[in-house]
């Protein structure tokens, strides 16, 4: 792809810290100081940083509860149309309806359908799969997965200020601040 | 993590789950450099090629049996289920480790699941697709038996028959297998991130990008991760249960002797996580040594497993006894009969005193600190219970068949070469299967593994530990 210098514009800021305390402080102080575009980077979860960045998500929990309730009817759904409705078998006299013996396969179609509702529902929660983002442009955020903490502002946040939101990251003991082109 | 109440030093305080001394980045160069390195270690090849071996032999054997039919085996009228069964439920038992040890562990905020967690899921994903694979062959032509298997619109216009177990066992089974794979491959995301941060080959940065998919870290992500991942261990934990209960349900629903058992449902859960723990530490205890993990499943997690093992067997013993109490106390001709004809003067009467051998006196053993932290030891006695768990199996299904209700329908039962070649092709499938994944994916979460460290707890106020 041709790649035009002038022609890039700011993503935002990234900058690098050495440990998940540094990082949560420089989150809270950044939240403190009026932003909202911000995200943090770390190689596990830190606990602690979702109210340090001021993200409250509560979504994926509804999904596994929509999608277990869809296993639910879809598979109980299956056996009365199957067993009463489409092909209704006399087997000794019993009910056709024979709602005890339908628990165990609608049971496992709702565990089923969660387990699928949460794993691709957090998948296009997050956006996932997504092959670039601006944060690889940065040539140290490789160690994002291994032992280094990143916070990124972004320049869409309307508290963005080319100048005073690189002091600010600057002065959290974080050991660099680099731009992140879009 | 939480801390013990015993100071460090206290012979009552656990060992640690990870060897003292690592940091973010030792715990990462480790356990990528496993993978990413071009060394294999020598006895990998000897084990992954024993392994291949048997797996050549099951094929051969699957050839042959979809050729010839399932005359090739033992089985006969009226042991109708046998090598075939057994080895079904013996493989689906071995797989419940996996899922106790990810989901209900995880629950119960028991830190040590971590280092062996993605091993064992892996083992249950291996364990099921072995034991998947006997329900489809024992029908000798499976590419007619999917309409009673599966529901599907068939041009006979069929449907399976909710109402029986057997339909249960095809529903449970397959969802098991699903749910496995998709918690499995839901840990594997952020280490296959970070295998691509890592590698310097092209081609293989490339590859884990694509595996990661495009996964950076953000903290958004994580919560979300999280709680999808807390939400997959809360329904995996019934799921779990429910797998052998069903499995139990095809045996107790039915009026056999022997079978028709009300305490089927637990001794089966409890036998199948009995199973799965022998197997883990089977696994655990030369793959540890054979790549240097010993600083991350430490002994902690070798005693910690063989408590479980000694806690289940003795649930499984209550429910050997539990059999012959009700046998006896139903004061049915049939029950008394096919006791005695189990325990005393039956022809495979020598398998069911084998079987408590195995899995009653031997692991007994594990009551002693001492012997529970000697690594030869515990492994001796797993490799007991896992004869014995098979054993278990082979007891219940043929001395229960092998005589029916009336002596004109008894017969003996004995497998021939064929049954013995798939029992141990499908050893061979899953030990090759093992062996591929801890040299080709990370055996260890390694995200897991930093969450384990004190420096990863942060401290807001200011008081940070340094990485």
């Amino acid at each position: 792809m041709a790649h035009d210098p002038e022609a890039t514009t700011l993503y935002g800021y990234l900058a690098e810290f050495d440990t998940p305390g540094q990082l949560l402080k420089a989150a809270n102080r950044v939240r403190e100081a009026g932003y909202t575009k911000t995200d943090a980077y770390s190689p596990f979860p830190i606990h602690g940083m979702e109210d340090a960045l001021g993200f409250r998500e509560r979504a994926v929990a509804p999904i596994v509860l929509a999608g277990g309730l869809t296993g639910l009817m879809v598979g109980y759904g299956l056996e009365y149309w199957t067993m009463v409705i489409a092909y209704p078998m006399n087997v000794g006299g019993r009910p056709y309806h024979a709602w005890v013996n339908f628990i165990p396969p609608a049971f496992e179609t709702t565990i089923l359908f969660s387990a699928f509702a949460a794993v691709f529902g957090m998948f296009a929660l997050n956006g996932l799969p997504r092959p670039h983002h601006p944060v690889f442009g940065a040539k140290r955020f490789a160690l994002a997965s291994s032992e280094k903490f990143f916070l990124a502002i972004e320049a869409t946040d309307p508290k963005f200020d080319a100048k005073t939101t690189r002091e600010l990251l600057a002065g959290l003991s974080s050991r660099e601040v680099v731009e992140l082109e879009d | 993590m939480h801390e013990s109440q015993f100071p460090p030093g206290d012979f009552r305080a656990p060992l640690p789950t990870i060897a003292p001394g690592h940091s973010f980045r030792s715990i990462n160069d480790k356990l990528t450099s496993i993978v990413l390195t071009k060394n294999t270690p020598l006895v990998w090849f000897i084990v992954t090629g024993i392994a291949f071996m048997f797996l050549m032999g099951l094929t051969v054997a699957i050839a042959y049996l979809l050729a010839k039919g399932i005359g090739i085996w033992g089985n006969n009228i009226p042991v109708g289920w046998a090598f075939d069964i057994i080895n079904f439920v013996w493989w689906i038992g071995i797989g419940h480790a996996g899922t106790l040890i990810s989901a209900i562990l995880l629950l119960f905020k028991q830190d040590w699941r971590t280092s062996i967690n993605r091993f064992s899921e892996a083992m249950t994903l291996f364990a099921v697709l072995c034991a998947a694979l006997f329900p489809l062959i024992h029908t000798g032509r499976p590419w007619l038996a999917i309409y009673w298997l599966f529901p599907y619109p068939n041009a006979m216009t069929l449907w399976p028959n909710f109402r029986s177990p057997l339909i249960w066992d095809v529903f449970a089974v397959t969802t098991y297998g699903t749910v496995s794979l998709l918690f499995w491959s839901t840990g594997l995301i952020p280490d296959m991130a970070a295998f691509r941060d890592k590698t310097a080959n092209p081609f293989l940065k490339k590859l884990f990008g694509v595996l990661s998919l495009g996964w950076r870290g953000s903290a958004r992500h994580w919560a979300r991760y999280e709680k999808a991942y807390l939400l997959l261990a809360g329904i995996s934990t019934p799921l779990v249960l429910s797998v052998h209960t069903v499995v139990s349900f095809d045996f107790a629903v039915s009026v056999l002797p022997g079978w028709h058992a009300t305490i089927f449902p637990p001794y089966f859960v409890a036998g199948a996580i009995y199973a799965g723990f022998a197997m883990v530490l089977t696994l655990a205890i030369p793959i540890r040594v054979m790549f240097g993990v010993q600083d991350f499943i430490t002994m902690r997690h070798i005693e910690n497993c063989a408590k479980v093992m000694l806690v289940t067997g003795l649930v499984v013993v209550y429910g050997y006894m539990s059999e012959l109490f009700f046998g006896w106390y139903s004061a049915n001709e049939y029950e008394h009969f096919m006791l005695k004809n189990r325990t005393w003067f039956g022809p495979y009467a020598w398998t069911y005193w084998l079987l408590l051998l195995c899995n009653f006196l031997v692991p007994q053993l594990l009551w002693s600190k001492r012997l529970r932290r000697t690594i030869p030891v515990v492994f001796i006695v797993c490799m007991f219970i896992n004869v014995g768990m098979w054993l278990e199996r082979f007891v219940i299904i043929v001395t229960s068949l092998h005589r029916d209700f009336v002596p004109s329908s008894w017969e003996m039962y004995y497998p021939t070469k064929w049954d013995f070649l798939t029992l141990f092709g499908t050893i061979g499938l899953f030990t090759t299967l093992m062996f591929l994944f801890v040299r080709l994916l990370p055996m260890i979460a390694i995200f897991e593994m930093h969450s384990l460290l004190p420096q990863s707890r942060s401290k807001p106020a200011g008081e940070e530990a340094t990485s």
